[in-house]
């Protein structure tokens, strides 16, 4: 079931969520509120480093209006010395994230939290509390945190038998490395350092909870999952999961950084204290300093190649900000950086730094970019060194099926030639570029690739036939990118339905079975998955019916434009049953119709992209503009082409605000310095022209409809990308992001 | 938690009364843009608002006989932009008024609130100072005017006196052969605040310039009046030498600040290319007209 000529699947159909989006019925987190609701609010450290002496809540608690303070104490605390996973979250490190123990690790670090009849009274209670604090020195860079002499966050981590602020290290190899370099006529090394940046959804966390009389829990909050949500509170209140129902909320944006909590358990022990529901709604400000961000890192690349653009060594060394607590995402660069060319001597390496800021989530392809930036302008550098096309230099490298990935697997199909190949042919490679159109401005192009491993896991669907014979399909995952549009595509078409009589909802997590985040680019690919394997089982059920009312063999039904018709002349001569005639029939023939299905899904093939970027700089402000921009990727089957454009060009504006202007500024007292979105600079509108993205469909053999993740491979080039055409417009090589009109300036003024 | 009065009085002098009155703890609304934005931070929290909109001299824009043009202090930046003659006469004025904030904001916010606001980087601050405009304020003392450079004493301050309203702007008449700019140093395109910014106005006589002025914003404590910089292009064809040393004295004036919205040299530097900017822009402008 997959073909040019589906009339579903492929279809820009209406989005489900469209109408009450722009009415403003959609119901997001801020958006439940219940009868003797009260608010919280939470204290936050003014110190980027302090041991928590004590905290004296007793004027907070005297406060009139104040109904529950909770502080660490009422949190589960799991022990430095065990690990306890939840998924790739450390108990240890959520549970010190949530509410700070020993030490205030960063500033707007929680340290208490308020529940009153009025956000006023909450925020006044907080001001009320005490903390004796032991101010520590603090460390908020890469560079600084991994001096001898830096000031240690946690002095029971050791690295290499000392106290260190390297918490994690990660080794991938292949080959003999040392080998490759002396194999090489050319080798280029280089550091590159960029800057944490936050994933910028507009929509704040926020949640509102009920812990009922009965000790059952009510959570009404978005996420990028209900039951990352249910477990992760359960594991920090102590609460069984059975008692804790997460209601997923329409989500404001999340790219990676809503797979973890921060209020909720707090929420629910206000709520436990207090006996009252309790609301808590951060502030941008709140968001900006203690939420997300993407790490910021120090990169070396160094990679050699044969005159003929052959790479015969690639070794990368990378540094990523952890936050406050361990846990970056090194296996995004150690492992992404090389992975999509066929390389024999690898050698990568990734070190997980922590320093005194926010708790680094997942942010869109976590550390990938970071990687790419730095491999994808050394291959850069290289195939200018050597005279070779840079797109070409890329196909001569690229890995192919059969080959072993850096990462363990061996690959299967390596669509990233297919990408490249996009590029090279498009009219934008080929087009003129006036590269000084006037004066003072210089003009550039650039490319670079991308690679992302995607991934499947869990996911529960329900299937159910309605009684007036239309579809409700309820899957367990929150719609980030565009799922329930293309489930409902999917499953229009397999029971060949107009689309409009497909309903798919978000269920919570007592009402649908396990499923897993909405991340990793998986979603669509396990939620296709799960609904077509549902859909099939209830078009089996269709045709039984319709057997039963015949009088015929299961078998000898074929299921046809949502109709149940005799399989051929054998079978008899029957007039068809619709769908609508089945429902009708249902309950005398059998009962319901409908079917659950939930899979450990896998078969999530990688992705693959390569971009091409013009850009425009006012050689006198240093400011970069971005002309044009095309994005190519292998998006195996797109279900619902619209969304998959928007994945597109919603990752290459991200990594457009990366490149040119996004970054965390701190202040001499480890205080973010601009924590809104005034001075924390994301591109808006104006700022980036259409993106054009080329979707290549070659399906994924291990799919049902060919589902290749797309989310996440286009944040991966960009970064490099620009920089490349950067370099091409001015002659210069920019080795630190963003590329920001100070630095650019700066740059310029420099004797080459 | 403390209640806040709201007043919004129909004369200056009820204004100006309960402004006195409140003895510092009240705060002046036009458009609200800053005020209220930052009593969310916590920045302000003021006892009373006096709104000033219902005053019909504020929100007035008045042609004069003798070529003057006098806008309230509370007029919107859509208002002006709507006028039939003002952009004609300012084009640079307007077109800085008009940097104010987004679409929405342009709906509220007014040049009055702008310069009260004391923002180095206020961005209709410099072309005002340009244009020479001279503001009215009106106060327990009574009426007096001031030239509008006068108003700023730094960040967030003002040289008002105690209960002093700012009430309107006056901009001088303008000969023919007379044109203004404005132009911000933005990493944005839009949604941003200036890092430099720069106005100009300039009167010229067969290619010659007659006359000049020129603002200067986000440099320093206030936004400058450069003397300097109108000196070198008076008299002068706007050569590049002129130019250049026109630069070179709002170089020269910069006292800026490293922030977060950028660093003294880049201020500086950016300060002398927007100087020559603008005036390009004016002068084309002069010969238009």
């Amino acid at each position: 079931m997959n073909d040019m000529t589906n009339k579903w699947i492929g279809a820009r159909t209406i989005r489900p969520d469209g109408a009450d989006k722009v009415t403003g019925r959609a119901q997001y987190s801020a958006d439940t509120t219940m009868p003797g609701m009260i608010w919280g609010k939470l204290l936050r450290s003014p110190h980027a480093h302090a041991r928590i002496r004590s905290i004296d809540t007793s004027k907070a608690e005297a406060l009139p209006g104040v109904k529950a303070v909770v502080t660490q104490k009422d949190i589960v605390e799991f022990a430095l010395d065990k690990s306890v996973m939840l998924g790739i979250q450390d108990m240890r490190w959520m549970c010190r994230n949530v509410m700070a123990r020993e030490k205030a690790l960063f500033h707007g670090h929680p340290i208490a939290a308020v529940a009153a009849i009025s956000e006023e009274v909450a925020a006044h209670a907080c001001s009320l509390i005490e903390v004796d604090y032991e101010v520590l020195p603090h460390v908020i860079e890469i560079e600084d945190a991994i001096k001898p002499d830096a000031p240690i966050l946690h002095e029971w981590n050791q690295f290499e038998g000392k106290p260190s602020n390297i918490a994690g290290t990660m080794v991938l190899k292949a080959g003999d490395i040392e080998k490759g370099f002396a194999e090489a006529d050319i080798v280029v090394e280089r550091t590159f350092t960029t800057r944490p940046v936050h994933q910028g959804y507009i929509e704040p966390h926020a949640c509102t909870v009920s812990y009922a009389a009965d000790g059952r829990v009510t959570i009404w909050s978005s996420s990028q999952g209900q039951f990352m949500v249910r477990a992760m509170t359960s594991l920090l209140t102590g609460i069984p999961q059975s008692n804790i129902r997460a209601i997923p909320a329409e989500i404001g944006g999340g790219f990676g950084a809503k797979t973890i909590i921060y209020l909720e358990p707090v929420a629910v022990m206000l709520s436990k204290k207090s006996g009252r529901p309790v609301k808590m709604v951060m502030t941008r400000e709140e968001v900006q300093r203690a939420t997300g961000p993407a790490p910021g890192s120090l990169s070396t690349v160094k990679i050699g190649a044969k005159k003929d653009g052959t790479i015969v060594a690639a070794q990368g060394t990378f540094y990523l900000q952890a936050g406050g607590l361990p846990g970056s995402p090194l296996r995004g660069p150690v492992g992404c950086s090389f992975a999509a060319y066929a390389i024999p001597n690898v050698l990568s390496v990734g070190y997980d730094v922590v320093s005194n800021r926010s708790k680094v989530a997942a942010y869109r392809a976590p550390g990938a970019p970071h990687g790419a930036f730095a491999a994808e302008c050394v291959i850069d550098e290289i195939a200018q060194a050597l005279g070779l096309d840079p797109l070409d230099m890329r196909l001569k490298n690229s890995a192919k099926a059969g080959d072993k990935a850096i990462y363990g697997p061996t690959f299967g199909a390596v669509t990233f030639k297919e990408t490249i190949e996009a590029i090279k042919h498009h009219p934008h490679y080929r087009a003129p570029l006036d590269k000084a159109p006037r004066p003072g401005v210089k003009r550039g192009r650039g490319v670079a690739s991308g690679f992302w491993y995607n991934a499947g896991g869990e996911s529960s669907v329900q299937v159910n036939i309605t009684e007036d014979g239309n579809v409700v399909v309820t899957t367990g995952h929150p719609d980030v990118g565009g799922s329930r549009a293309s489930i409902a595509n999917v499953v229009a078409e397999l029971i060949g339905v107009d689309h409009a009589r497909v309903n798919v909802m978000i269920g919570d997590t007592q009402t649908i079975g396990f499923s897993n985040l909405t991340g990793g680019s998986r979603v669509t690919f396990a939620s296709a998955m799960v609904a077509t394997a549902a859909t099939e089982k209830v078009i089996g059920q269709l045709k039984e019916r319709a057997a039963k009312i015949w009088g015929i063999e299961a078998e000898a039904v074929k299921w046809e434009d949502g109709m149940a018709l005799p399989a051929g002349d054998n079978a008899g001569k029957f007039p068809p049953l619709s769908l609508k005639e089945l429902a009708a029939k249902a309950n005398e023939m059998g009962g319901p119709i409908g079917n659950q299905t939930q899979l450990n899904t896998t078969g999530a093939d990688p992705g693959y992209a390569t971009h091409c970027v013009d850009v425009e700089v006012d050689v006198d402000l240093g400011i970069v503009r971005v002309l044009r921009y095309t994005a190519a990727q292998d998006v195996g089957r797109a279900l619902h082409p619209g969304y998959v454009e928007g994945q597109i060009q919603g990752g290459v504006v991200q990594g457009i605000g990366w490149a040119l202007s996004e970054e965390y500024l701190y202040d001499a007292k480890g205080r973010v310095d601009n924590a809104s979105f005034l001075d924390y600079r994301m591109p808006v509108c104006s700022d980036v022209p259409m993106i054009e993205p080329i979707m290549i469909e070659i399906p994924n053999p291990k799919h049902p409809q060919g589902v290749r993740g797309v989310g996440e491979a286009p944040i991966v080039p960009p970064l490099a990308a620009i920089a490349n055409a950067v370099h091409d417009a001015l002659g210069k090589r920019f080795y630190a992001l963003p590329m920001s009109p100070p630095r650019v300036s700066a740059r310029m003024d420099e004797a080459n | 938690m403390t209640d806040i009065r709201y007043v919004a009085p129909s004369t200056l002098e009820e204004a100006v009364g309960a402004f006195a009155a409140a003895s510092g703890a009240a705060r002046i609304l036009a458009g609200g843009t800053d005020l209220l934005v930052q009593m969310r931070n916590g920045v302000v929290k003021p006892g009373t608002i006096i709104d000033i909109k219902k005053i019909a001299e504020m929100t007035a824009i008045e042609e004069l006989p003798d070529g003057r043009i006098r806008i309230g202090a509370a007029v919107p930046g859509v208002v002006l932009a709507e006028h039939p003659r003002f952009g004609k006469a300012w084009p640079g004025v307007l077109e800085a008024i008009n940097l104010i904030g987004s679409k929405q904001v342009q709906g509220r916010a007014s040049p009055g609130g702008n310069l009260c606001n004391g923002s180095p980087a206020g961005d209709s601050v410099p072309a005002m100072i340009a244009a020479g405009a001279v503001v009215t304020v009106q106060g327990p003392g009574g009426r007096r005017e001031m030239p509008v450079e006068a108003v700023p004493a730094g960040p967030g301050r003002t040289n008002l006196a105690p209960g002093e309203i700012v009430v309107a702007f006056t901009l001088p008449a303008r000969p023919k052969g007379s044109g203004d700019a404005y132009l911000r140093m933005i990493p944005r395109t839009e949604m941003d605040i200036a890092v430099v910014g720069c106005g100009v106005s300039l009167t010229m006589a067969g290619g010659v310039v007659t006359a000049a002025r020129v603002g200067l914003g986000a440099v320093a404590p206030t936004v400058l009046l450069v003397e300097d910089a109108a000196k070198a292009l008076i008299g002068s064809r706007l050569d590049d030498a002129a130019l250049e040393a026109a630069a070179a004295a709002c170089r020269a004036a910069c006292k800026p600040i490293n922030d977060k919205r950028g660093t003294i040299a880049y201020r500086i530097k950016v300060a002398g290319v927007l100087l020559k900017r603008t005036a390009a822009i004016a002068a084309a402008r002069a010969g238009g007209n």
